[in-house]
Formats: C-alpha cells, sequence, structure tokens
C-alpha cells in the first residue's frame, strides 16, 4: 500500500490534520475520515456539483480533488455555514422557499450560492442559472432554488444595508 | 481507485526527473477534472502521479509587450478574469467560461485540456486561431511547439515520455484585431462541442479590409484544425457578407467529421459554415472595439 501521507488543512476555520492515502479523493477523507458527511456523493465525476466545497475561496468539486492536494489549503464545508445554532440567510432562504425536496444536493447548491453571492451580491435570475449551472438537482425543476438564491441574495443585501 | 504514488514537485528539474523515472507509469496532474475520474474509471492506469501545480513556471500569467505567457496549470476560472486577456485574447477566456461549470473552471487549466488532446477540446482552437507556442521542458531542456501541431490523435500529442508542457505563448495581437470561440451544444451550458469554432482576425486601421485572419475548428477531424485555406481566404478582402461567406464556405469543406451520437457528419460541416460565419463577425465586431453580446445557450 502506497505510504500514507499527514495533510494539514484549515477545515471551517479549524485547523485539521488528518491521514490518507494518495488514492482518496478529498470527498471521500471529508466523509469517511472526518466524517463531516453533510458534503455528498452524486456522480463522484465532477457533473453534478452536490460534493462542491469551498477551497482557499473557491468553489470545487471535492469528488475531483485529490485529498492530498489539499496540503496547506483553506476549506469550507457545508459544516461551516450556520453561525452557531442560528441558519445563514441562504441556508434559510432554502428553508423558506421550499427549494429542497429530497436534499442530497442541497449542501452542494448552498455552497455554491455561498460562492457566487461573495462573488455578486446582486445577481441577475440569468447569473444564478449560469453559476449553478454545474449544480444538478432532479426533484426541484430549479425554480424554486433560484428564487431561493435570489431571495437570499436580496435579504444579504438588505442586512449589509442596515449595518451601513 | 487504484493505488497511486503522489509527487508534487517544486522544480522544474524535479518534475521530468519523476517523469523520466516512472516513464512506463505516470501522469501530470494540473486540475485534475479528466485525470482523477478517469483513474477512478480505470481509463488511465498510472501508477505514479506528479501534481504539476507547485511548479511556479506553470502559474504564470502574464501580458506585456512581448505577448502573453499562460502557465499550462492555470485554471480556467483565472484566464477567465485577467483583463488582459479579456481585451486581446478574447477568444481565451471565451472557451475558459464554457469548460464545464464554475466548480470545473477553479480546477481545470487550458493546458490541461491541450495536453488531454481530445478532439472537441473547447479552448484548442482558441489557442490555435491565437497563434500559441507550446513550450515543453523535457530531460533535454525546453523545445517549442506551435498549438497546431501538439496534438496528433484523439488523446495523443507529442510530449515524449520525460516531457511536461510548461506554458502556451501567443504574439501580442496587432492593432485593431479581434478573436472569438463559439461551439455548437444542444443544451445550454455543461457539454462537449458537437462543433467549435475559434477565429483571430486583424483589420485595417479603418476597420474596412483584412490583414490576417486565423480560422480554427474543433470536433471536425482527429484533432483541432488550424483551417489554413479558409483563413487565407480572407487575406486582403474587404470586410463583408461575401468576404465571409466565402471563408466559412472553405472552412465546411476542410472539415472532415464522423457521425456519432452527437451529430452526423453532414450535420456537423453545416453546423462549421454558420458556426465560422458567426465567429468571425463576432471576431469583426471586436476587432473594431465592438463588444460581442454572446452569451452561451442564450
Amino acid at each position: 500500500m502506497a505510504k500514507k501521507r499527514i495533510v494539514s488543512t484549515t477545515i471551517n476555520g479549524d485547523v485539521t490534520e488528518f491521514l490518507c492515502e494518495p488514492r482518496q479523493t478529498l470527498l471521500e477523507v471529508l466523509r469517511d475520515t472526518l466524517h463531516l458527511t453533510g458534503t455528498k456523493e452524486g456522480c463522484g465525476n465532477g457533473n453534478c456539483g452536490s460534493c462542491t466545497i469551498s477551497m482557499n475561496g473557491r468553489p470545487v468539486t471535492s469528488c475531483l480533488v485529490l485529498a492530498v492536494e489539499a496540503e496547506g489549503a483553506d476549506l469550507r464545508t457545508i459544516e461551516g455555514v450556520a453561525r452557531g445554532s442560528a441558519l445563514d440567510e441562504v441556508q434559510q432562504a432554502f428553508l423558506e422557499e421550499a427549494a429542497l425536496q429530497c436534499g442530497i444536493c442541497t449542501p452542494g447548491f448552498i455552497m455554491q450560492t455561498e460562492a457566487l453571492l461573495a462573488e455578486n451580491p446582486d445577481p441577475t435570475e440569468e447569473e444564478v442559472r449560469f453559476y449553478l449551472a454545474g449544480n444538478l438537482c432532479r426533484c426541484t425543476g430549479y425554480d424554486k432554488i433560484v428564487r431561493a438564491v435570489l431571495s437570499a441574495a436580496r435579504k444579504r443585501r438588505m442586512t449589509a444595508e442596515a449595518a451601513k | 481507485m487504484h493505488e497511486i504514488d503522489y509527487e508534487s514537485p517544486t522544480s522544474l528539474a524535479d518534475a521530468v526527473a519523476i517523469l523520466q523515472k516512472n516513464r512506463e507509469s505516470v501522469r501530470c496532474l494540473a486540475g485534475g477534472t479528466d485525470l482523477i475520474d478517469h483513474l477512478r474509471t480505470g481509463r488511465i492506469d498510472a501508477r505514479q502521479i506528479v501534481d504539476v501545480k507547485k511548479l511556479p513556471e506553470l502559474q504564470i500569467l502574464e501580458a506585456g509587450p512581448e505577448g502573453l505567457r499562460l502557465g499550462a496549470a492555470v485554471c480556467c476560472r483565472s484566464v477567465c478574469a485577467h483583463a488582459a486577456i479579456q481585451q486581446d485574447y478574447t477568444a481565451l477566456a471565451d472557451s475558459g467560461a464554457i469548460i464545464g461549470g464554475i466548480q470545473i473552471q477553479n480546477r481545470a487549466s487550458l493546458g490541461g485540456n491541450l495536453c488531454n488532446s481530445g478532439p472537441a477540446a473547447d479552448s484548442i482552437p482558441s489557442m490555435v486561431a491565437l497563434s500559441g507556442i507550446c513550450v515543453i521542458a523535457g530531460p533535454d531542456g525546453l523545445r517549442e511547439v506551435p498549438v497546431e501541431k501538439f496534438c496528433v490523435a484523439p488523446g495523443k500529442n507529442v510530449l515524449k515520455p520525460g516531457e511536461l508542457l510548461v506554458e502556451i505563448r501567443f504574439p501580442k495581437p496587432a492593432a485593431h484585431s479581434g478573436s472569438h470561440y463559439r461551439r455548437f451544444i444542444p443544451r445550454n451550458e455543461m457539454d462537449i462541442a458537437v462543433v467549435g469554432v475559434a477565429a483571430a482576425v486583424t483589420l485595417s486601421a479603418d476597420g474596412s479590409q483584412f490583414v490576417a485572419g486565423r480560422i480554427s475548428l474543433g470536433a471536425v477531424g482527429p484533432t483541432p484544425l488550424l483551417a489554413e485555406e479558409a483563413s487565407t481566404k480572407l487575406i486582403g478582402k474587404p470586410v463583408n457578407d461575401d468576404a465571409i461567406a466565402a471563408a466559412a464556405a472553405a472552412a465546411r469543406e476542410l472539415a472532415a467529421p464522423i457521425s456519432d451520437m452527437r451529430g452526423t457528419a453532414d450535420y456537423r460541416k453545416h453546423l462549421t459554415e454558420v458556426l465560422t460565419r458567426r465567429v468571425l463577425s463576432a471576431a469583426v465586431t471586436r476587432a473594431r472595439g465592438g463588444k460581442v453580446d454572446h452569451r452561451p445557450g442564450w
């Protein structure tokens, strides 16, 4: 067996070290080694986006990242989105707009939405659909998801405005 | 996935040494968006993986009076966000923005797309149209190969054992130049090109005449193709529908597609002509300083 490696990362703000084999994907290690099972495996080949996490501030499909590549990386997963026990605006909007049915794709959609809103706080519907093109949902038909994203964006802009 | 060994060298010399030592069973890892999937499905049986992302030469992204230096591991999203690329090498940004979704674009590189050497690769026609030169490192030092000579068959290229692609260099386009890439897919995003066409043109100062042009075609042959006979049809011609139609008709004749589940050969030849016309018109608009209102899927 190839020698296991020690990989040092920051995950959701905590310094985290793990042991992995070079052949393991980051998704595998997040779920099976670190028990961060909020990140879901869908297709396993980068098409569906359900395993989306943030790596050094950029959304990536964690099924197409080797865990050893995460050395020194700053990772954020769905577990790091809520503020304590309070859901953040995106999570809350997905609930209020009923933007999920079975829920498997939801963590990926939320991570991708967080990345979109960090880049573009006021996206058009078209921009939302384009940015979320790498996330598949087989239940909702996307309309409710798009509405939730636009609603979260509005809420976040209002909060930012009020804080000024 | 089968067992692999992983190295992430920080110098080109080390990378070449690892590649040479394991020449029978080694692959470079850039964004991994094809490689990791192919390792998992067993389509690639490499035992040694060399992560090339820590090689500074492969992360270069510099535009200056000499032209553009694009490191082979720079991800699509960084290409799209680069102001000089948006301005002067626009076709590269057009390609980078439609390879996979955003998550893929944050990992996948144009250099990786080139090394996979797929006939329908979305970035290769743009690199050909913009006269890209591949810089390759190997045991004997550096050598250069024009992008249009890099791919030799589906999935095959000129890289020899022990070699890796370091960067792609592009000459700075002359004044009054513009470029564009567009593909046809039956969906809005996230699909493989049925046909893809890139063009780069240079016009006279008043914008009325073609001074230079390069048209490149994807998914209509075993490798992406520099459509030379179609490109030369433009030179010296006034910029009008007739000149563009003549070049597009010549491109159609150069296309030698196969029939497969994405389209028949006839359909692909037809698409080649239509896309070449549209891509040339868009490149002309950009060469004249205009904006092209083309959003993939809309």
